[in-house]
């Protein structure tokens, strides 16, 4: 049971690791791909199937679809060179300090403290009707707030995205 | 080792690498990605205190992963909008030429 945990946390952690630390956007962003596709399969592993494909959707199938077309739009047109992002030395030195920082004390305090030991009964089975049951009923007003912040965000994401024909520059 | 302990060890590790990530690079789309990371470690706390907490049968953990991604979602296609509405006005992403607000 653990070793395929370690395998999945493996995959994830190098992907997310090489995405942060490559060059090239493109690169980058086929890469965290490969991190997502390993956190849906920690979602598989867990039994928590819907979130899994719903991890699979959003993340794979969207996000890093519009990553791509956000890369490719604003791509510098002066050649490729200046695509290569150079990441100063002293920044990325306390960046990995502090970050190395937190995550050592967050780590520390989860080895420090006492979990209660998991229940024996194996993967627990949730199936989509309980899911369904579970939003629809005591969650509801927070479904219909979910759904209202996705309308006003996508809508304002056009919004600020889109061209006004007058102040476009010329060609 | 306690298999929660290992799930939280995990998402700690995958915290630390979108904060280097987000704190580290010049590039306001490895930035934005960096917290989606970040947003997607604390998934998986979630998801690993539903598996291993005592009452897996009230949905709870999921619920809020499902509303998590939700609002990830939201914030990936603002955020995108806004660095090309930023590629639009100063002809690049780089951070460090988005000084116009400096005082």
């Amino acid at each position: 049971m653990i070793l395929p945990l370690i395998l999945i946390a493996a995959v994830t952690l190098a992907g997310a690791a090489v995405a942060m630390a490559l060059r090239n956007l493109i690169h980058s962003a086929l890469c965290l791909v490969l991190a997502w596709s390993g956190i849906a399969a920690f979602f598989l592993w867990a039994g928590a199937e819907f979130a899994a494909f719903a991890q699979a959707l959003v993340y794979l199938g969207a996000i890093s679809m519009v990553v791509l077309f956000a890369v490719l739009l604003t791509r510098q047109r002066t050649g490729p060179a200046r695509e290569a992002l150079r990441f100063p030395a002293g920044r990325s030195a306390a960046a990995v300090l502090v970050s190395g920082g937190v995550a050592g004390v967050m780590g520390w305090a989860v080895l420090g403290t006492a979990l209660p030991a998991p229940p024996a009964a194996g993967v627990p089975v949730l199936t989509v009707r309980q899911l369904g049951t579970q939003l629809m009923g005591p969650h509801a007003a927070a479904l219909l707030v979910v759904g209202l912040i996705l309308t006003v965000a996508l809508i304002g994401g056009v919004v600020i995205a889109a061209t006004e024909a007058k102040n476009q520059d010329p060609p | 080792m306690n298999p929660l302990q290992l799930c939280l060890l995990i998402s700690c590790a995958l915290f630390g690498i979108g904060l280097a990530g987000a704190l580290c690079r010049s590039s306001a789309i490895l930035v934005l990605l960096g917290i989606e990371l970040m947003l997607n470690a604390a998934n998986l706390n979630l998801i690993a205190f539903w598996r291993f907490g005592p009452a897996p049968a009230c949905a709870t953990g999921v619920v809020f992963v499902l509303f998590a991604i939700a609002v990830a979602a939201a914030e990936a296609a603002v955020g995108l909008a806004l660095i090309i509405a930023l590629h639009r006005h100063q002809r690049s992403i780089r951070l460090e030429e988005a000084v116009r607000l400096k005082g």
